[in-house]
């Protein structure tokens, strides 16, 4: 449709300069059509920029055009309750596992993702295992969960919490927890430490090599 | 000589927890039926406001909050909601912002201003500039609300948590913490539920 126009445009431009009146009709036509497209550019990336800078806000407009990118069903997302979800925690296997709960809103959360996606990465054949927990409203899994996960190429096993109860159960993940994100628990066994903080890789590390430490101990003993 | 030695490591020893003690409980902030500190802070209309400002009030239900949070921004018409029925019945709200502006710009005094102006908030809406009120309160996240109650000793902290159970749907609400408790106290009696806890935004230092 661009082309045709152009091509037109341009023959009229040639051959009939007399023509003005047409020549005028189809020039506007074609800075109307070129505007259109620049405001939808201009609109696509406005709304993307934001996405990026705070990923907080949730309610954006543009949120069907991403959605309509990537397709549902691309990823499986498991979404469990809290009944569901404490077997995670219960698991007494001699593996580490390090829990973290993150959303896609919460920027420093975001923030330190790639110091789990490292540690799980780089401890995989230690008997490390990490689990993001995501946080994020039900009703947003399809149009930031999923694609954010894809987009990240997040490694690491991401599972989503979804009960609304949270004073029955946030509780139960650790008495000292005031709800805050982000949040981790790291354990081994009957072992388990809770931290309600944000992480550097160094500070992650540490506190899951004075877990590996225990198992060289426990052993040793 | 051995004596003074025990005497002095028993010392040494209580000295060590009351320090541990101590510093714990700053870090923990206010618990329940502790004495809560007035303020002086900058409201979105640039006048400074305290407790004490508050004459009639029976006491107040003070709540961090911040514009870009989105479990803070779930519960803002709440927020309204509480003022509009219980700032009559002399418990207004008190909104705190708490978070570094360095950090949210988005919920500096500005965005601030504009936030109340579009949601037509009746609360003050105050700034916690220099962040050193709400370490004192021991808030972690927003929205965090603190009920206080007027006695003749002070505001005395009734409630510490969550709004009500269900962040997500208000027509699914089964409890509604922060309206019990103030019930409970404009009754004169004692606040049943008095800690709760819910998922929210890390205050950004």
């Amino acid at each position: 449709m661009k082309i045709v126009i152009h091509k037109t445009l341009k023959h009229y431009l040639y051959k009939s300069l007399l023509n003005y009146k047409k020549c005028k009709e189809l020039l506007i036509n074609f800075i109307v059509m070129k505007l259109n497209i620049l405001i939808i550019v201009i609109l696509l990336m406005v709304s993307c920029g934001k996405n990026n800078k705070t990923a907080e806000v949730f309610k954006e407009v543009t949120e069907e055009a991403v959605e309509s990118e990537i397709k549902k069903g691309d990823i499986e997302l498991e979404v469990y309750d809290y009944a569901g979800f404490e077997t995670f925690l219960n698991r007494k296997d001699d593996k580490v596992y390090v829990i973290n709960f993150w959303a896609t809103w919460c920027a420093p959360c975001v923030k330190e993702l790639p110091y789990f996606e490292k540690l799980n990465s780089e401890y995989i054949n230690k008997n490390v295992e990490v689990i993001l927990v995501s946080l994020d409203f039900p009703h947003l899994y399809d149009k930031k969960l999923k694609p954010f996960v894809k987009e990240k190429k997040l490694a690491s096993k991401v599972i989503a919490l979804d009960d609304v109860d949270m004073n029955s159960w946030i509780p139960k993940v650790d008495k000292s927890w005031s709800g805050s994100i982000p949040a981790t628990i790291i354990f081994k066994n009957d072992n388990s430490k809770f931290y309600e903080q944000s992480f550097t890789y160094e500070e992650l590390e540490k506190e899951v090599k004075q877990f590996l430490n225990k198992i060289l101990y426990e052993k040793g003993d | 000589m051995k004596k003074a030695i025990k005497i002095i490591s028993a010392a040494l020893l209580v000295l060590f927890i009351s320090a541990f003690a101590l510093n714990n409980m700053t870090q923990k902030g206010y618990g329940i039926g502790d004495l809560a500190d007035d303020f002086s802070l900058k409201n979105i209309d640039n006048s400074m406001v305290s407790l004490a400002d508050y004459k009639d009030a029976k006491g107040f239900i003070v709540t961090f909050t911040c514009n870009t949070c989105p479990f803070a921004v779930l519960y803002e018409d709440r927020i309204q909601a509480l003022n509009e029925k219980y700032g009559s019945q002399g418990y207004p709200v008190i909104a705190i912002m708490p978070n570094n502006t360095d950090v949210k710009p988005g919920d500096n005094m500005q965005a601030m201003k504009q936030r109340a102006q579009e949601k037509g908030f009746t609360f003050p809406y105050l700034i916690d500039k220099g962040q050193k009120v709400y370490p004192k309160f021991g808030a972690t996240k927003t929205p965090h609300i603190y009920v206080l109650e007027k006695t003749k000793k002070g505001n005395v902290v009734k409630y510490i948590g969550a709004i009500d159970d269900n962040h997500e749907d208000v027509s699914a609400v089964k409890i509604k913490f922060v309206e019990n408790a103030v019930d409970a106290l404009l009754k004169g009696e004692e606040v049943m539920q008095k800690e709760t806890k819910a998922i929210g935004c890390s205050i950004k230092v």
